[in-house]
């Protein structure tokens, strides 16, 4: 209990001292930056515009959000675009667990869908998903069953799920892999099928591998959404608020970094949640490991 | 911590005069507790224990596990500090026989770093001491033979057995010349096979090298085999049950060859130690029975 | 509680204590079979066989997905461009990699040797693993200013030091039982210690974060182009290929992407292995 109130108290001293170190430079660094060469800063501008007092940046949330008579203080506009983003990341991480798991399993099955599948699945993170997102977009337009119509958020839910599947597919295939052959050969002479030692012996061995693969994926969830947000031009979300109020910079500089904030909340968030369903599944993770 | 160091430097005076041949012996300890406090729970682990190893001696510590014959090694080793008593090695304290490097250690995991080549592993102490690269090399060389690894200079851990391993380990125990050895459970891991071999290996070392040794193990014969003397240790709380001295018809231990392990005296020495071990009241008569 | 787990491995296998960095799972260069590279292949080929066939049988609008043919053409028609791009956003990525991997390896130096600092510093590495860096990437350009490559390097390189700043903590804690005691009975200093043991030990993990990181870091420097600054980089080329209407081309730029990414990958791949070739055995 002390040690736990002890880390937090140091977690916020951690926090207070990066903002400390921020205004320092500010206060201190050299107005226009520090030069390597012609025009390269190595060191940032330290006037307001560039880096605005992180007092500045906290009051700013409660101050109305646009100029715009009744308008919502940032704050509540970020909290709004906040859920609303949590809800995609929710879905996309869903479907991604979903198919991450079902991959996992197939791969386990399969010696030869894992040689054949698992590059590709290394590989299919190397796709800049931003250049995919509008393709996606376009591909959802031409979806219609009788009353369901793709919306834009399908889409960024569906690429929240295509990052969200990558650390539970591999993670999951290292968990299902992970009982020592002792066990599975114990399970052999029990005359136990591939389920059964599936049910038994493969699944709770794998629970210490996909829990963090979970809050991996749910970190992966939400990055996914607000960059695909971004790319598809999705109104509503962080994402799209992240890039409205950086066009605002120039005469209010603070306004940019409120949406920063919600998208750390959003994270944190998600990852929490993930972090509940962990409590849940405690008898199997005696072990919980990232080896 | 700090009034049982005092309490060292008194005693120690005291065990000279007691015992004209202790500035002579390899270890001395004397009137030695060890508790380990965990919360509320107090462990003794050794109970006043009184022991000695002359130079050039072979002495062996046996006893079920957690009868503190490993901690006993560990206070030698100034790996740990015992509670009250006297620990001198060398006649000196057991911390200044470390930083003297009075003594070679070897552990029942070989513990080589497996990023270095063997013989790089056998030189490692003499490195970190000091000792030039030509000197390293040509030690290296002889030690490699003295443990029949010649071939194996330049050889990874990860390409050799456990008893090739387990020899390294000696090898690297032997390589500053100490005149003590401390080895736990060196051949634990090992195979009977394996095992018989590297204890006629050891008792060639030893005569070869004249070394006094600590030698921790749980198996009878082996410990009579080795040893010039046999301390058997019983649990909660550890203490010294009886020193059973291993020698008669099987001679010194360095005159031991295989012939040995069929000796009567081998088995009658076997069947003491066991009667020790277990509690008996020791009969001469039935230990003769007994084989 | 990884020290109760290690304890217990090493209680029960005596002979073979170290665990292996993670993700490697038993991988080594030699392990490398004609099978782990062919059936890949067979799957690939399937997969961009059964594009073409879609896309010439169901006559799919280039507009949907060209035909994988049509992404080749553009492929070998603009490959100098191509390549520009790649070796501007790989030169962006690449020094991110190594910005952000020294912060990261600093980082957890530090914070090994000093418990304080490690616990100051877990709300913000929590906040940099969950936060979508490249939404930091609009108020870099301010900071650095949108007409240079600073705030894209910043970009990838703060994406890579998280990885690599966990990575390298693990590393640096996994210095089994038996090496502290011996580098105890050998009477070592601390600076030995560090020089023989720990570095040796948390090397591999150095490499293992590196690799998680490496395609992190293209992606985000290619990312990073969508938000602002100056033309030249991949991530402009897509955009304005995908906006002229030439999807075959913006494939083509995409396909470039995927290969810089994995020439990443793979190297750093090959690095780790290499650093890991004497781990023992699992």
């Amino acid at each position: 209990m002390l040690g736990r109130l002890r880390a937090g108290l140091l977690g916020a001293l951690g926090v207070l001292l990066v903002a400390a170190l921020w205004d320092l430079y500010k206060a201190f660094g050299p107005e226009q930056g520090v030069l390597v060469g012609e025009r390269t800063l190595i060191l940032p501008r330290a006037t307001d515009l560039a880096m605005p007092h992180t007092w500045e940046m906290v009051r700013r949330l409660f101050e109305p959000a646009t100029g715009l008579r009744g308008a919502p203080t940032a704050l509540e506009a970020v909290l709004d675009a906040s859920a609303f983003t949590l809800s995609i990341a929710a879905r996309g991480w869903l479907v991604g667990v979903v198919v991450g798991i079902a991959l996992a399993l197939l791969m386990t099955r399969f010696k030869i869908a894992e040689a054949g599948m698992l590059p590709w699945i290394v590989l299919s993170q190397t796709v800049p998903l931003i250049a995919i997102a509008p393709l996606v977009r376009r591909w959802g337009a031409q979806i219609e069953f009788g009353s369901f119509t793709w919306e834009n958020e399908h889409s960024v839910a569906l690429i929240a799920a295509y990052l969200a599947f990558f650390p539970v597919a591999v993670g999951g295939l290292r968990g299902l892999k992970s009982p020592a052959r002792t066990h599975v050969e114990l399970m052999h002479t029990y005359g136990v099928g591939w389920w059964r030692t599936l049910i038994t012996l493969r699944l709770p061995a794998s629970v210490p591998f996909l829990l963090p693969a979970l809050r991996l994926a749910a970190a992966s969830a939400v990055i996914g959404s607000v960059v695909a947000e971004v790319s598809i031009g999705l109104r509503g979300g962080i994402g799209r608020m992240v890039v409205e109020y950086a066009q605002s910079a120039g005469g209010d500089p603070a306004k940019a970094w409120a949406p920063i904030f919600g998208a750390v909340a959003v994270g944190l968030v998600a990852a929490g949640a993930v972090g509940l369903l962990t409590l849940a599944l405690r008898p199997f993770h005696l072990t919980e490991t990232i080896r | 911590m700090t009034s049982s160091k005092q309490t060292t430097g008194e005693t120690t005076p005291g065990t000279t005069s007691r015992d004209t041949s202790a500035q002579a012996q390899a270890i001395d300890v004397v009137g030695v507790d060890r508790v380990f406090r965990r919360r509320r729970d107090e462990v003794v682990a050794l109970q006043d224990v009184t022991v000695s190893v002359a130079p050039g001696e072979f002495v062996s510590l046996i006893g079920p596990s957690g009868c503190g014959k490993s901690t006993l090694l560990r206070l030698v080793a100034d790996l740990d500090t015992p509670t009250s008593g006297s620990v001198t090695v060398f006649g000196k304290s057991a911390r200044q026989a470390r930083r003297d490097q009075d003594y070679g250690i070897a552990f029942q995991q070989a513990g080589l770093l497996p990023w270095r080549t063997v013989a790089s592993n056998i030189e490692l102490p003499l490195k970190l001491h000091g000792v030039g690269a030509s000197e390293r090399r040509a030690r290296s060389c002889e030690l490699l033979e003295l443990v029949g690894l010649q071939d194996f200079g330049r050889h990874h851990p990860d390409q050799l057995s456990g008893g090739m391993q387990q020899r390294v380990a000696i090898a690297r125990a032997l390589a500053e010349r100490p005149r003590l050895l401390l080895m736990d459970e060196p051949f634990g891991a090992l195979d009977e096979i394996t095992r018989e071999r590297m204890q006629n290996e050891l008792v060639r070392i030893c005569r070869e090298t004249s070394a006094a040794v600590l030698f921790v193990t749980h198996s009878i014969p082996e410990a009579v085999f080795l040893s010039d003397r046999v301390v058997v240790m019983s649990p909660r709380p550890g203490r010294i049950v009886e020193i059973v001295p291993a020698g008669g018809g099987m001679g010194t231990s360095h005159e031991r060859t295989d012939e040995v392990r069929d000796a009567a005296e081998f088995f009658h020495t076997v069947a003491t130690v066991r009667e020790h071990l277990h509690g008996a009241p020791v009969v001469g008569a039935r230990a003769v029975e007994n084989r | 509680m990884s020290a109760a787990i290690s304890t217990e491995v090493s209680a029960q296998d005596a002979t073979q204590p170290q665990p292996r960095p993670p993700l490697l799972n038993g991988l080594r260069l030699s392990d490398l079979r004609l099978s782990a590279v062919l059936a890949p292949l067979a799957v690939g080929a399937a997969f961009l066989g059964g594009w073409q066939l879609a896309v010439d049988g169901l006559g799919i609008d280039p507009y949907i997905v060209p035909a994988p043919s049509a992404i080749w053409d553009q492929l070998v028609a603009a490959r100098s461009n191509i390549v520009d791009g790649m070796v501007v956003t790989g030169r962006n990525a690449l020094l991110g990699m190594l910005l952000g991997g020294l912060v990261g390896v600093l980082g957890a130096v530090v914070s090994s040797m000093v418990k304080v600092v490690d616990q100051m510093a877990v709300p913000i590495v929590a906040a940099l693993s969950v936060v979508p860096i490249v939404a930091l990437a609009p108020v870099l350009y301010t900071m650095f200013g949108a007409a240079v490559d600073t705030g894209r390097i910043v970009v990838a390189a703060l994406a890579v030091s998280i990885p690599v700043y966990l990575n390298t903590l693990r590393g640096l804690r996994q210095v089994s039982a038996v090496h502290r005691e011996l580098m105890w009975a050998y009477a070592a200093t601390p600076t030995q210690v560090v020089r023989t043991v720990t570095l040796p030990t948390a090397t591999p993990y150095v490499f293992t974060g590196l690799r998680i990181a490496s395609s992190l870091a293209v992606i985000s420097a290619l990312i990073a182009e969508y938000f602002g600054g100056p033309v030249g980089g991949l991530g402009k080329a897509i955009t304005s290929a995908a906006s002229s209407s030439n999807y075959p081309l913006a494939w083509a730029y995409v396909t470039g992407s995927i290969v810089l990414g994995l020439a990443f990958y793979v190297v750093t791949l090959l690095v780790e292995l290499w650093f890991a070739r004497h781990a023992p055995r699992t």
